[in-house]
C-alpha cells in the first residue's frame, strides 16, 4: 500500500512539474525498466545466450532448406575428408557423410529431445510438487520419499535402464530423459509452493470461499512459474549433454539418425583418422548448452535478483 | 550428534525401500529371457526352465520382490551370471577403482576451483575475474565424454604424454598408476571444479562486503588472515552442498568416463549388466551407487551443521 501510495504521489508530482505528456512518458519508461524482458535486454550476457539458443533453434527449423545434403546420403568414394572438402565444408564421415548437413539435422533431433524432455519433466515435476506442497502431511511425506529415491539414482543411469525397458528412439529418449528430471522440477516446485501458499492473497482466497484446485491452478502456480522457467532453461542444457551421453553410449539416438551424440559416437571409432568427425559436433554441443545456460543465468538473475551477485 | 546421525540414518531408510522397489521394478521389465541370456539362444528348454527356477523367475512378482527383500536383508545381492560371481564380492572388488578416480577427481576439482573462485572473487570485474568465470562457464557446459575424446586425442596420441587405457599397475610403481589416473580424473573434475569456482565467487564477493570483514580489516588484521581463515570459513557451507550434489554428478560422469578410458571400476561394469540383462548385477550396482550417494548427502548434512552453527539439525 505504502509503496503504491508513494507511486501515485510520485506520478502526481511529477504531473505537476513536467506536464501530463511528459509525466506519462516518465512513467512509461519506469514501467518498462521494472520489466523482465525489458530487464533481460540489458543483461548481456543473457542476450548473447539468447542469439545463440535462437540461432540453433534457427537451424534445426530451417534444416531442409539449409543443410547442402540429405544426412543420411553415404558416399563411399569420400570417407573422412577434413574439413574446408571442396563441397564439403565439415568434410564427411566414414561412410562420406557431409558433416555439416548431419549436424544441421542433428541439431533438430537433440533440441526436440532437450526441449521435450524438459517438457515431460516439467509437466509430472510440477504437478508432483503441486501436490506435496499444497496437501502437505502424508501425501507430501510419501511423494518427496519418492522423489528423493529417483533423485538417488544417478541421472544417466536411471535413463539408461529406461531407455534399456523401452528401446531407442526419439520418443522413448524424451521419456526416459524427462522421467528421470521429474525429481527436480518437483522439488522446485514443492520449495515454491511451501512459501506462496502462506502468502496473504492466499489466506484471503480461501476465505472468500476459492476452490482448492483453482486456489492452486489459478494463484499459485503463476506465482511459483518464474522459479520453474530458470530451472527449465537449465535443465534443456543439461537435456542436450545427456541425449548426447545416452547417444554416445550406444542407448539414445540409433544410427544412421543423426544426433549430435551419434556423430560423436561414429567420431570415437575414428578419432586418430578422422579427428573432426567428433570434434565439431561436440563443439556444437558446448556452443548451444553454453547459450543455455547464460540464458538460464540471465533469466534467474531477472526473475529471482536474490540470487543476482 | 551421535543421536542425530541416527535420526537422519533412520529418516534414509523410506528412501531405499523406494531406490530397491524401483530398481526391482524396472530391471524386471528389461526385455528378453535372463536365462535364455545366459545360456545362450541353443540352450535346451528343460535347461532353460531350470535356470529360470533358480533365478526364482518362475514364481510370482511380488514373491520376487518379497525374496529379493529377504535376500537384501540378509546381505546377499545376487550372483552375476555375466561374471560369474557374487555381485557384492564383484562391488567390493571394483568400488575401490571408481571411489580413487572420483574422490581424486573431487580433490583437485574443490581445491583449484574453490581456490579459482577465491582470486575471481577478489578481483571482481577485472580480466582475472572475466577470464575465470568464462572458463568457469565453458566447464560446466562441458559434454565430459567429448573432452576425453579431445584430450586423448591431444596428450595420448599426437604428444604420446599420458597412457590412455586401464588404471595402470602398482607394481610399476605409483607413477604409472597416476600417470593413467590423470585425464580420466581431470575429465571428471571438469564440471564439478567449474561449479566450485562459480559458487566460491558468489560467497566471497558476498561475504567480503560485510560489516565484520570491514571491521577485521579496519583492527589492521593482515589480508591473507582476513580472506583465508574468516571469510573463507563462512563461505564453506555453500560449497559443502555442492559438493553433495557434485557427489552424484562425478558418479554419472564416472560411467561415462570409466568406459571411454576402460578404467575398471563401476561404470564398466554396469554398462555389462544392462547389455547382457545381468538382473542380480544391475540391481546391486543401481542399489549400491544410490546408497553410496544416499550417505554421502547424510553426511554432507551433518558437515554443514558442524561448519554453520546456525542450522540446526534437528529441525531438519
Amino acid at each position: 500500500m505504502t509503496m503504491k501510495f508513494r507511486k501515485k504521489k510520485a506520478a502526481a508530482v511529477s504531473e505537476d512539474l513536467l506536464g501530463r505528456d511528459a509525466a506519462i512518458a516518465m512513467l512509461s519508461k519506469e514501467r518498462k525498466a521494472n520489466n523482465a524482458w525489458h530487464k533481460l535486454a540489458r543483461n548481456k550476457t543473457a542476450i548473447i545466450g539468447l542469439i545463440i539458443v535462437c540461432l540453433m533453434f534457427l537451424l534445426a527449423i530451417l534444416a531442409p532448406l539449409i543443410a547442402p545434403y540429405d544426412p543420411n546420403e553415404i558416399n563411399p568414394i569420400l570417407p573422412f575428408k577434413g574439413i574446408g572438402f571442396p563441397g564439403h565444408l565439415l568434410g564427411t564421415d566414414d561412410l562420406g557423410r557431409d558433416i555439416l548437413s548431419r549436424i544441421i539435422y542433428g541439431a533438430r533431433v537433440s533440441l526436440i529431445v532437450a526441449v521435450g524432455a524438459t517438457l515431460v519433466g516439467a509437466c509430472a515435476g510440477v504437478l508432483i510438487g503441486l501436490c506435496a506442497g499444497y496437501c502437505g502431511g502424508i501425501i507430501d511425506a510419501v511423494l518427496m520419499r519418492i522423489m528423493d529415491g529417483m533423485f538417488s539414482f544417478p541421472f544417466i543411469l536411471l535413463a539408461m535402464i529406461l531407455i534399456t525397458v523401452l528401446g531407442n528412439g526419439v520418443l522413448n529418449v524424451i521419456f526416459a530423459i524427462g522421467i528421470a528430471s521429474v525429481p527436480g522440477f518437483a522439488r522446485v516446485t514443492r520449495g515454491q509452493v511451501l512459501i506462496v501458499k502462506e502468502e496473504e492473497y492466499c489466506n484471503a482466497c480461501r476465505v472468500v470461499g476459492v476452490s482448492s484446485l483453482r486456489l492452486l491452478f489459478c494463484h499459485i502456480l503463476p506465482n511459483c512459474v518464474s522459479q520453474i522457467i530458470v530451472y527449465a532453461t537449465l535443465r534443456v542444457a543439461s537435456a542436450i549433454i545427456s541425449e548426447a551421453s545416452l547417444s554416445f553410449l550406444g542407448l539414445g539416438i540409433a544410427l544412421p539418425t543423426a544426433s549430435w551424440g551419434s556423430i560423436l559416437r561414429v567420431g570415437r571409432d575414428c578419432l586418430t583418422t578422422a579427428p573432426h568427425v567428433a570434434g565439431v559436433p561436440g563443439l556444437f554441443i558446448l556452443v548451444t548448452v553454453v547459450g543455455f545456460n547464460l540464458l538460464g543465468d540471465g533469466i534467474r538473475d531477472v526473475l529471482d535478483p536474490k540470487m543476482k551477485q | 550428534m551421535g543421536k542425530i546421525i541416527i535420526k537422519r540414518l533412520l529418516q534414509t531408510l523410506p528412501t531405499l525401500l523406494v531406490v530397491v522397489t524401483i530398481t526391482f521394478f524396472l530391471t524386471r521389465m528389461l526385455p528378453g529371457d535372463p536365462a535364455v541370456a545366459i545360456l545362450g539362444i541353443e540352450a535346451e528348454p528343460e535347461d532353460i526352465e531350470a535356470m529360470r527356477a533358480e533365478m526364482n523367475l518362475d514364481k510370482s512378482l511380488p514373491e520376487q520382490y518379497v525374496l529379493y527383500l529377504d535376500g537384501l536383508l540378509h546381505g546377499d545381492f545376487g550372483y552375476s551370471y555375466s561374471y560369474r560371481q557374487e555381485v557384492l564380492s564383484l562391488i567390493i572388488s571394483r568400488i575401490p577403482n571408481t571411489l580413487s578416480l572420483t574422490m581424486v577427481a573431487l580433490l583437485f576439482a574443490f581445491f583449484i576451483g574453490t581456490a579459482v573462485g577465491i582470486v575471481a572473487a577478489l578481483k571482481q570485474n577485472t580480466a582475472i575475474d572475466y577470464i575465470f568465470m568464462v572458463l568457469a562457464l565453458i566447464g560446466v557446459s562441458m559434454p565430459i565424454f567429448w573432452l576425453a575424446l579431445m584430450l586423448v586425442l591431444q596428450l595420448s596420441v599426437n604428444m604420446s604424454l599420458l597412457p590412455v587405457m586401464g588404471m595402470g599397475d602398482w607394481s610399476k610403481g605409483v607413477g604409472d598408476v597416476v600417470s593413467h589416473m590423470i585425464l580420466p580424473a581431470f575429465c571428471l573434475a571438469t564440471i564439478p571444479m567449474a561449479t566450485f569456482a562459480r559458487t566460491t565467487r558468489s560467497s566471497m564477493i558476498d561475504i567480503m562486503g560485510s560489516d565484520y570483514i570491514r571491521c577485521l580489516k579496519a583492527r589492521g588484521i593482515r589480508r591473507v588472515k582476513v580472506i583465508m581463515i574468516h571469510a573463507l570459513k563462512n563461505a564453506l557451507p555453500p560449497l559443502i552442498t555442492v559438493l553433495g550434489l557434485q557427489i552424484a554428478g562425478t558418479f554419472t560422469g564416472a560411467i561415462i568416463t570409466e568406459g571411454i578410458f576402460s578404467w575398471p571400476g563401476m561404470g564398466t561394469m554396469i554398462n555389462t549388466g544392462i547389455n547382457n540383462r545381468d538382473y542380480a548385477l544391475i540391481q546391486g550396482t543401481v542399489l549400491f551407487s544410490a546408497i553410496m550417494f544416499v550417505f554421502c548427502n547424510m553426511l554432507v548434512d551433518v558437515a554443514y551443521a558442524l561448519l554453520n552453527p546456525k542450522v540446526k539439525l534437528e529441525k531438519g
